[in-house]
C-alpha cells in the first residue's frame, strides 16, 4: 500500500486545497463522472472542504445504478428457472426489480452466486457442464474488456453453458446528454480514471470541443481528485477547454489497446436504456452476432418485461446532477439503505447511498 | 453355497448418520475422536450432566453457534473459534471463564480426521483459555442439510466482585481503546476463499483475550464497557455503545490500527476495515485518566502489543459514531448492513 500514501497525505491535500481557494475567483460546479470517485469525496469530505464558490456534483457513472429494471427483472427471471445458475457482482443482488431482488430470489431457491470476476462465473460454467450459467454483465468500459474476454473464451473452449445478461454502457454518449439536458448546470467533468486507463481521452475531445467545456481525466484519492479538481477550476478560469489529464500515472492518451481490441472483437456499440434517464442513443455495447449463442437475452425467453419505477424515486436528477441527493423528499425517509426506492440508494458507488452513508443529517 | 452374514463395520473413515444414533457407533466416536482430547474429571464421569461447586456471588452464563466457512483458514479452524468466542464473550463482562458445553451437528460424510483436528483445536484453545469443556452432545445430520460442522457453545464464568462493565456506561470524555489491528479475521477467512489469494498471507486473530482482560481489570476495575468487535467489526460495536448510552463517538481516522494486507485487500474488495469481524480484538471504554495506564498493561500482553487509543466518547451526536479523517473533514461510520460475504463465524 506504500505507493498510494503519498495520495492520501494530509499535507499535499492542504495545499492543494489552499491553492484552489487561490484559483477559484467566480463560481463553478464541476461533475465527477464515476461513482467511484463520488465515494472517495463523500469518504473523505472533499466536498466540505472546498470553497464554497467550487460545487461538486455527482454523475451517472455508477453502472448499478443506471442498469434498467428490465435487465434486473430479467436477470430474476432467468435466475428462478430450474438449472440456471445466475452469477453476479455482489452489488447487483440488492438491487431492487419491482417486488423483488436477487437475494430474495436466492431465498426462494434460486442459484445465486456472487463472483469477483466474470472468468470465475466462466469457471463455475466448466465444473457443471450440465447446468447454464447466466453472468450479469454490467458496467461501464472498465468492466467491459473482462466482460469480452469471457465471452471470447467460452467461443474458443466451446464452452456452450455459459452466456451473459450484458448491460454495457459508456461515458461519453452520457456527458453528452447531460450537457444537452435543459436544465444542465455542469461546467467541466472530472472524467473517471480507471475508464480512461481503458479507453484513453482522446474519445473525449470531440464532446470538449463541441460543448467547450474541459475534461479532466483525475484519480479516486484525495489527492488525485484535489489535484484534478484544481485543474478544472484553472481551465474554467482561463477559459480553457479540451482534455487535459491529471491521472498521469495510470492514463494514457490511446489507453490500453490490448482491451479496446478484445472490447471491439465482441461488443458493438448500440442505443441503451438508462434507468432513471432514458435511452441514450449509441451508448450502450451489445454482444456481436457471431457470440449471439452466449447473449443470454436471446437465450432465454423470458416473455415480455414491463417494470414500474417506484414514482418517489427521483434518481433520474440525480444521476444527471441536477438535484442532490438530499434534496429529494424521500431521502431518508422512505427511502433508506434497507428499503431502497432506486439503484441510487443500493450500490456502494450510488451517490445517495454515499450520502446516507456518509453525512446522513446535515454534517456532524 | 454358505450364507454369508457380515459382521457391521465399526471404524469409519467419515461421519456416518450412525454416528448420531446413540448406538455402537456414537460410542466409538465419543472413545477415538472426543475422549482422547477433551477429557477431564467431569467429561469422564460420561454422565448426561455436569456437576459443579460455585462461590458466592453472580454467574454469567453466555452462548453462541459457530457455521465458519471454510473450516479451516489460515491462523485458525472453526474448533478454536467455537471455544475462544464464549471465552471471550463471558470475559468481556468481567467474569472469568469457568466451564464451557460443546454441541457438534455434523454432516454426513465428513472426514474423521478433519473432526478430530476441530476437537483437539478446541481442547487446545480451551488449555490455553484455563477453561473446561464439561459436556457435549453431537448430532449427524445426512449430507446437504449442513455444510459439514456447525459448533454451539455455552459457557458460564464467575463474575469478579466489584466490576461493573456495560454498554449503558459510556460517558463523555473517556477514552476508546482498541486491543490491536482491525479485521484481520474476517479478511483471512474471505481471502481463503479461492480465487482470491494475495501475496502475504492474512491470518485470523482468533485469540482468547480473558487473560489481557483480567490483567487490565487487575490495574483498572473502573473500566466503563468492553466488548469484542466479532460480527459487524468494528464499526457495528461502537455504534451499539453509542446508541445504548446515548453519547457520541468520535474516531480519529489516522489511529486506526489496520494491518497494511488487510487494508489492500479491503479496498480491493471494496470493504471498509471497521466492519469486518475480529475474533480476538477488544475494545474498551476507559475514563481518560485511566487510558495511559489500561494501553500500557495490554501493550505488555501478547493479544495487546498494538494497541491505541483510536477515539473518545463525547456529548454532541448521541447515538452516533463519527470519524474525523486526516484532511480535517468528518463522516459519519455507520452500523453496517447485511452481510454478502461468506460465512465468517
Amino acid at each position: 500500500m506504500k505507493y498510494i500514501d503519498e495520495y492520501r497525505d494530509p499535507q499535499r491535500a492542504r495545499a492543494l486545497l489552499d491553492e484552489i481557494r487561490r484559483v477559484a475567483v467566480n463560481e463553478w460546479t464541476i461533475m465527477e463522472i464515476c461513482g467511484g470517485q463520488t465515494h472517495s469525496i463523500m469518504r473523505n469530505g472533499i466536498d466540505q472542504l472546498l470553497p464554497p464558490n467550487v460545487r461538486l456534483v455527482h454523475g451517472p457513472g455508477c453502472p448499478v445504478c443506471v442498469t434498467p429494471l428490465e435487465t434486473i427483472e430479467r436477470a430474476l427471471a432467468i435466475a428462478s428457472r430450474p438449472g440456471v445458475i445466475l452469477t453476479s457482482f455482489g452489488d447487483m443482488l440488492r438491487v431492487p426489480g419491482s417486488s423483488k431482488d436477487l437475494f430474495m430470489a436466492r431465498s426462494e431457491g434460486a442459484d445465486v452466486r456472487i463472483v469477483f470476476s466474470p472468468l470465475e462465473a466462466l469457471q463455475i460454467a466448466r465444473e457443471n457442464p450440465d447446468r447454464d450459467v447466466v453472468f450479469l454483465a454490467v458496467g461501464f468500459e472498465t468492466t467491459a474488456p473482462a466482460n469480452a474476454m469471457a465471452v471470447r473464451q467460452a467461443a474458443r473452449e466451446g464452452i456452450g453453458n455459459f452466456s451473459e445478461l450484458v448491460s454495457q454502457v459508456m461515458v461519453p454518449p452520457a456527458m453528452r446528454a447531460i450537457l444537452s439536458s435543459p436544465g444542465n448546470r455542469v461546467q467541466g467533468f472530472l472524467a473517471a480514471g480507471h475508464v480512461c486507463a481503458i479507453m484513453g481521452w482522446e474519445e473525449y475531445e470531440p464532446v470538449s470541443a463541441e460543448f467547450g467545456v474541459p475534461v479532466v481525466p483525475a484519480g479516486f484519492e484525495p489527492v488525485d481528485l484535489l489535484a484534478g479538481i484544481l485543474k478544472t477550476v484553472e481551465m474554467l478560469e482561463t477559459g480553457r477547454s479540451g482534455v487535459e489529464n491529471a491521472y498521469g500515472r495510470i492514463v494514457s492518451r490511446e489507453g490500453n489497446p490490448e482491451a479496446r481490441r478484445v472490447m471491439e472483437e465482441v461488443f458493438e456499440v448500440a442505443d441503451r436504456p438508462w434507468r432513471g434517464i432514458g435511452v441514450i442513443p449509441q451508448s450502450g455495447l451489445v454482444l456481436r452476432e457471431a457470440f449471439a449463442r452466449f447473449d443470454a437475452e436471446k437465450r432465454f425467453d423470458v416473455g415480455r418485461i414491463a417494470p414500474q419505477e417506484s414514482p418517489l424515486c427521483r434518481s433520474g436528477e440525480v444521476l444527471q446532477g441536477h438535484l442532490k441527493p438530499s434534496g429529494c423528499p424521500a431521502f431518508g425517509r422512505e427511502c433508506t439503505p434497507l428499503t431502497p426506492l432506486g439503484a441510487t440508494m443500493v450500490s456502494s458507488e450510488g451517490a445517495c447511498a454515499a450520502y446516507y452513508k456518509y453525512h446522513r443529517n446535515a454534517t456532524p | 453355497m454358505q450364507p454369508v452374514c457380515p459382521a457391521p463395520i465399526l471404524r469409519h473413515e467419515t461421519v456416518q448418520m450412525a454416528h448420531g444414533a446413540g448406538g455402537r457407533l456414537s460410542q466409538e466416536l465419543t472413545k477415538r475422536v472426543f475422549m482422547p482430547h477433551l477429557h477431564n474429571a467431569f467429561l469422564d464421569q460420561l454422565d448426561d450432566q455436569a456437576k459443579f461447586d460455585v462461590v458466592s456471588g453472580r454467574m454469567a452464563f453466555s452462548t453462541d453457534t459457530y457455521v465458519v466457512s471454510p473450516l479451516f483458514f489460515p491462523g485458525g479452524n472453526i474448533g478454536e473459534l467455537a471455544v475462544n468466542g464464549t471465552v471471550n464473550d463471558l470475559a468481556v463482562g468481567g467474569a472469568v471463564p469457568k466451564y464451557l458445553s460443546a454441541g457438534f451437528v455434523l454432516e454426513e460424510g465428513l472426514p474423521l480426521a478433519e473432526l478430530e483436528e476441530i476437537v483437539r483445536s478446541m481442547a487446545e484453545s480451551a488449555r490455553k483459555a484455563g477453561v473446561m469443556i464439561v459436556c457435549g452432545d453431537t448430532k449427524v445430520v445426512q449430507k446437504g442439510q449442513c455444510d459439514r460442522v456447525f459448533i454451539n457453545t455455552s459457557g458460564v464464568g464467575f463474575v469478579r466482585e466489584g466490576i461493573d462493565v456495560s454498554c449503558r456506561n459510556l460517558r463523555p470524555g473517556d477514552a476508546v481503546i482498541v486491543s490491536g489491528t482491525i479485521g484481520d479475521h474476517g479478511m483471512a477467512v474471505m481471502t481463503s476463499r479461492a480465487g482470491l489469494s494475495f501475496q502475504s498471507r492474512i491470518s485470523s486473530d482468533t485469540a482468547a483475550l480473558n487473560g489481557m482482560i483480567h490483567a487490565v481489570l487487575d490495574v483498572v476495575p473502573g473500566v466503563h464497557a468492553m466488548r469484542d468487535p466479532t460480527r459487524g467489526g468494528a464499526a457495528a460495536t461502537l455504534n451499539e455503545l453509542a446508541s445504548s448510552s446515548s453519547v457520541g463517538i468520535e474516531l480519529e481516522e489516522s489511529t486506526i490500527p489496520v494491518r497494511e494486507e488487510v487494508r489492500g485487500a479491503s479496498e480491493l474488495l471494496g470493504i471498509d476495515p471497521l466492519t469486518i469481524a475480529n475474533e480476538g480484538k477488544l475494545l474498551l471504554v476507559v475514563p481518560e485518566s485511566d487510558a495511559a495506564t489500561v494501553l500500557s498493561v495490554m501493550r505488555a500482553h501478547e493479544h495487546g502489543r498494538d494497541a491505541a487509543i483510536i477515539g473518545r466518547v463525547v456529548e454532541e451526536h448521541p447515538g452516533m459514531v463519527v470519524m474525523k479523517t486526516p484532511f480535517g473533514s468528518r463522516r459519519i461510520v455507520e452500523m453496517p448492513l447485511g452481510e454478502q460475504l461468506p460465512r465468517i463465524c
